[in-house]
């Protein structure tokens, strides 16, 4: 469904993307985990015709992005990271010029707008001005705009950000009913929860490449299905990781006094992250490593 | 038919603030003829015509100008750098055409918008010019023109605040410099050659021209014409370049 091959960006001597090799199947929620600046939105922006490759390929639904921008563009839909909606329009406005861009008729017009509409229940929203909705409305328009002309594939760049919690799991509910409807979706995301809650796979970006590609438990397993979680000093958290929950127990039984605090728990994408790039996914690039012990 | 659906919501906003957009466009135009056609110019003869005559082709050439280039630029700058709406129409299946035209239309519509308002008012306060079909032609082309220079502008600029230094920079030495006020034959020659290297010079002397009965300038259309299709085609590589 999606399909690239050595997929690069560079920008002058930064390399956005390097060498990106990914194939997302039909049907599948595929995660893009990493932090700010890894390289996930360039990508997106690559994969929806937005920026042009430096090289290699990328195709979606056999149509080549670069080649046949045209065609791939039928295939998707994509809710962006920031809220692009025209804030001087209503919603059905904002609905209904993305309905005209993809060539709808004015009945299959009104008729999608409606449904769409209802299935993000926003239908008494339609006559209210975009700038007068909250954050998780305004997200919420987007994604049924994303989905006017039912696309075989949606892309979510970080689509929760700026949520609250509630209207977080109200969207994630939505991504996996379209998704159980045959949608193809990719998201990216920094959220590990959301990556583990929603995704059928996840790939890890740092610095533009991916560096870790599998479902959330065997991207587990390689670290460590447990962590031990231990406080030396009063100020330096060290992680260690074991195959199964009885190793990491004895092991917590065994650390000397100076640990004042230990935490043995189920290990979680954010460890596999730490263990492969030495940080975690919601810090800045500070120059801090955190190490496993293990 | 694309570009049509591109100027669609632009339509709808100004159709939802046409009053208070009359009100801010038609304030310097206004300002303009009255201070300079009815005050200062009263009694000041151009040639066997009265300089308020004289003046108010070029006034409304500049007023066109300045609607135009804003209409399409100024809210296309803020849609692309800001709010992003704009990746909306880059990532619809629309040739690069359709964006730019789109865009450049409601440039060519709040232009021709303008100029239609202070016509009217002008014809109130003066000895009741009518325009004609070339008059009207030719202020179609001028908005073209800079309707497109407007997008241009907007795919250039790397912020806002680039806009507003286009605008500084180009738009308003034209308005004092490109014939408004003066006529560029009384100019010294070199002064006149320099002049008329901005384009309103040559679209005031075309509505000048018929508004007055004076001999019409081939050459400056023929110069209105090649810029409008280069700016357009400058348009069409910016929109290229941007995206796939």
């Amino acid at each position: 469904m999606i399909v690239t091959e050595k997929l690069s960006k560079t920008y002058g001597r930064v390399v956005a993307v390097d060498g990106l090799d990914l194939e997302v199947k039909p049907g599948e929620i595929f995660g893009f985990l990493g932090p700010n600046g890894a390289g996930k939105t360039t990508t997106i922006r690559m994969l929806t015709t937005l920026t042009r490759p430096t090289s290699g390929r990328a195709s979606i639904n056999g149509f080549d992005v670069v080649a046949q921008p045209l065609a791939a563009k039928r295939e998707f839909g994509v809710v962006q990271q920031h809220l692009s909606l025209d804030r001087e329009l209503t919603v059905w406005e904002n609905l209904e010029l993305t309905a005209r861009l993809r060539h709808l008729g004015r009945k299959e017009r009104q008729r999608c707008i409606t449904e769409m509409l209802a299935y993000v229940e926003l239908e008494e929203a339609a006559g209210r001005l975009v700038e007068e909705l909250s954050g998780g409305m305004k997200r919420r328009v987007m994604l049924a705009r994303a989905l006017l002309h039912r696309p075989r594939v949606l892309f979510l760049d970080e689509p929760t950000v700026g949520l609250d919690a509630q209207t977080r799991r109200r969207l994630w509910a939505l991504i996996r009913r379209l998704n159980s409807e045959g949608t193809t979706v990719f998201l990216t995301t920094h959220y590990i929860e959301e990556a583990e809650a929603l995704c059928h796979r996840v790939g890890i970006m740092h610095r533009g490449k991916m560096i870790a590609l599998g479902t959330p438990r065997r991207l587990r397993e390689r670290v460590g299905l447990y962590t031990v979680e231990a406080l030396w000093n009063g100020r330096d958290t060290r992680y260690t990781y074991f195959p199964d929950r009885s190793r990491a127990v004895a092991y917590s039984q065994g650390l000397p006094p100076e640990v004042k605090t230990v935490v043995v728990r189920e290990s979680n994408l954010e460890d596999v992250f730490v263990e492969l790039t030495g940080r975690k996914v919601g810090e800045e690039d500070d120059g801090f490593s955190y190490r496993s012990l293990a | 038919m694309d570009f049509l659906t591109v100027l669609w919501p632009d339509l709808l906003i100004l159709r939802r603030r046409l009053a208070r957009y009359l009100l801010t466009t038609l304030i310097s135009p206004l300002l303009y003829l009255l201070a300079f056609g009815w005050g200062l110019g009263r009694g000041v003869n151009m040639g066997g015509t009265s300089y308020l005559e004289f003046v108010i082709p070029g006034i409304m050439a500049a007023a066109a100008m300045t609607a135009s280039f804003n209409g399409a630029g100024t809210k296309l700058n803020v849609d692309r750098l800001f709010y992003k709406c704009f990746d909306e129409l880059m990532m619809a299946p629309l040739s690069p055409w359709s964006i730019v035209l789109g865009k450049a239309l409601i440039g060519v519509v709040r232009g021709l918008v303008t100029a239609a308002a202070f016509w009217l008012v002008a014809y109130l306060i003066s000895s009741g010019f009518t325009p004609g079909i070339w008059f009207l032609m030719v202020i179609i082309l001028s908005c073209f023109l800079f309707a497109f220079l407007g997008v241009l502008a907007a795919f250039l600029a790397r912020s806002h605040e680039d806009m507003a230094t286009f605008s500084t920079l180009f738009l308003l030495p034209m308005t004092f410099l490109g014939g408004t006020f003066f006529s560029l034959a009384g100019v010294p020659r070199g002064v006149r050659f320099v002049l008329y290297l901005l384009p309103l010079s040559h679209v005031t002397s075309t509505l000048r021209a018929l508004a007055l009965g004076w001999p019409f300038p081939w050459p400056s259309l023929a110069v209105m014409v090649a810029l409008t299709v280069a700016f357009s085609l400058a348009c069409l590589a910016a929109v290229r370049r941007s995206s796939v």
